[in-house]
């Protein structure tokens, strides 16, 4: 599904990710792990292909076609979609409106169903994100996925901000994104999620866990192993850590 | 001085396109009344509404003695030179609307003023909304196709009476060599309400105006709104004041401005004359293309008991706005044309739908444009 092979990423003069590999499988999902301000989300940007960042080198394969000069809405169309952790508000613009006009298809009945089902059919008529609350704003995020239906779905810390009642169903409803109710085989969805709790992998499996430090990934295994190690011992420590591969 | 509906039949298929981006509705469906002036002769004046009355103002001021102490109490008659002009005229053109004491239509009344052949084009109007009486108003202003050069001076009147309530909804659409000078102001006595709202999306040589209300009684409400695009060429000198002469009342002057390459500029002025009143100005513009938008708000508060605030931004589209949407995947000109028609999103409350609705349309006509 994704292949990123020694992508080196600059922002202006400075390098921000050095050397990244990153293979995602299809069906599979994946957690990014790290300290703030270690790289994760440039990374999410980059496969995204947000103009502030610029690949040095390296290449982005995504369903065997090389995307690293593709512009955004391309890849959006290929099938990448990602929930923002800081989406920017846009006033004037109705979420229902961008909801119809990114659906492709959709007829307005299944896009007020899937409002619902994140509770956001209130919110259809409001601008996007104009003083909507850390929770309304990660499940406006959902939403749009729901209507985008990406293969790889990217989470930038879909967590952050959300009360406990809603945890379960942001947890659903990603687990939904994923296929996670269908069998692994049979599973085409790919995922990418940032966590710094770990508390979304409570909702559904991730296979594999990275940690990235410093603009580099520096050791994959497994995402419950990683986090009770970040936990025990921090970040620090984490890479010293038997189940961890190191690069 | 009235002459046959004939005329309005006669106009050329481009013409009467140009008026319907004024909002002009030939049909007369969703319309109670209206007026419709070429160049200095009125073509036609019908009103369906009960306790409404439509007339052109030479007949009105033959009609009503009274109606002489309106003319010329909003406005002055020496303000400037364009309102000498109109005053000097022996013959006046324009619409008097009178809303008897609590008559309403929610239905709007339409005037529309065409300048086809003559060089000079001036429009005095009088409305007056009695105690409890509530009309909407829409005047669409245009050139016709092949005027090429001309002036519009035209002046408005306004005497909003006890909490009477008047919308006023102007869609202007000029062309290149066209210069427009509103001189417009209106009276609110006592629970008032004047919502007035204009909207310029097409190419202008210049307008300037400074539309005032006088917010003379107790808990009136005034409210302006502006939406106006700059093209290359075009002048524009937009501003709209408000006098809070009274207790409890309270002004909104909004501005959404963008230039394709045109000057703008946005004046606004509140004065808090008196306790318990309330201002507020809010410009922003949007550069698209090199041009000038130059706000100017003012807010002069004379007492302790007057708040008056303002909020100005001037600037182009945020790149990560248009990125956002693109990873949703619009493409770059849809995700722009997306963000700027949010941007001039402004919702007028109190106004009707099919009101609204023109200003939609005028702003999803001009949208090629950007």
């Amino acid at each position: 599904m994704l292949e990123i092979t020694d992508l080196h990423v600059n922002v202006g003069d400075k390098e921000v990710l050095h050397d990244i590999n990153l293979r995602i499988g299809e069906g599979e999902t994946h957690a990014l792990m790290g300290p703030n301000g270690s790289g994760k989300s440039t990374l999410l940007m980059a496969i995204m292909g947000f103009g502030n960042l610029t690949v040095t080198s390296g290449s982005i394969v995504f369903k065997e076609r090389d995307i690293t000069r593709l512009p955004i809405n391309e890849r959006a169309r290929m099938g990448i979609g990602m929930l923002f952790q800081r989406p920017p508000t846009i006033a004037g613009l109705k979420l229902g409106k961008l909801l119809s006009a990114t659906s492709r298809g959709l007829s307005e009945e299944d896009i007020l169903r899937y409002a619902r089902s994140v509770n956001m059919d209130e919110f259809l008529d409001r601008d996007i994100n104009v003083g909507f609350s850390g929770g309304e704003i990660k499940r406006s995020e959902l939403l749009q996925l729901k209507v985008q239906q990406p293969d790889l779905v990217m989470l930038d810390e879909p967590e952050s901000g959300v009360d406990l009642e809603n945890m379960a169903l942001m947890g659903g409803a990603i687990a939904g994104l994923l296929e996670k109710d269908i069998h692994m085989v049979e599973r085409h969805k790919s995922g990418l999620i940032i966590t710094h709790t770990g508390y979304i992998l409570d909702y559904l499996d991730a296979d594999q866990g990275h940690v990235m430090i410093d603009g580099q990934i520096r050791c994959h295994g497994n995402p419950r192993e990683i986090l009770r190690v970040v936990k025990e011992k921090g970040y620090r420590e984490c890479f010293r850590c038997p189940a961890c591969v190191r690069v | 001085m009235t002459k046959d509906s004939g005329e309005i039949e006669s106009l050329s298929e481009e013409d009467r396109e140009r008026l319907a981006l004024t909002g002009l509705d030939l049909e007369m469906t969703n319309r109670c009344g209206s007026f419709f002036q070429i160049d200095q002769d009125v073509v036609h004046t019908s009103c369906a509404a009960e306790g409404i009355e439509v007339i052109p103002i030479a007949a009105a001021l033959e009609k009503y003695d009274w109606l002489a102490d309106y003319a010329w109490k909003a406005v002055p008659r020496d303000k400037d030179k364009y309102t000498k002009y109109v005053a000097r005229q022996e013959q006046p053109a324009g619409v008097v609307i009178i809303a008897r004491k609590g008559s309403r239509s929610i239905m709007p009344l339409q005037a529309c003023l065409l300048l086809q052949r003559g060089r000079v084009q001036h429009v005095h109007n009088i409305i007056i909304a009695e105690e409890g009486a509530e009309i909407h108003l829409i005047s669409g202003c245009a050139s016709a196709t092949h005027t090429e050069r001309g002036s519009h001076l035209g002046v408005s009147e306004f005497y909003v009476g006890k909490n009477a309530k008047v919308t006023s909804t102007m869609i202007h659409s000029w062309s290149r060599h066209i210069n427009v000078f509103p001189r417009s102001a209106a009276i609110i006595e006592e629970g008032g309400i004047f919502l007035s709202n204009y909207v310029c999306m097409q190419p202008v040589h210049r307008i300037q105006m400074y539309p005032a209300a006088h917010l003379v009684g107790k808990d009136g409400i005034a409210r302006f709104s502006s939406i106006v695009m700059g093209m290359p060429g075009s002048h524009l000198d937009i501003g709209s004041r408000a006098v809070l002469a009274a207790e409890g009342t309270s002004a909104e002057l909004v501005t959404r401005a963008i230039t394709t390459g045109g000057t703008i500029v946005s004046r606004g002025h509140v004065i808090g004359a008196k306790n318990g009143t309330r201002g507020h100005i809010e410009c922003r513009g949007l550069i698209l293309k090199d041009g000038t938008i130059h706000a100017i708000p003012e807010i002069e508060g004379q007492l302790t008991g007057t708040e008056l605030s303002h909020e100005a931004a001037v600037g182009k589209i945020a790149r990560h706005e248009i990125e956002y949407l693109m990873s949703r995947g619009l493409d770059e000109e849809e995700a722009t044309a997306t963000i700027i028609r949010g941007f001039l999103d402004v919702k007028i409350s109190g106004l009707p739908a099919v009101l609204q609705k023109q200003i939609d349309e005028a702003i999803d006509k001009a949208e090629s444009g950007f």
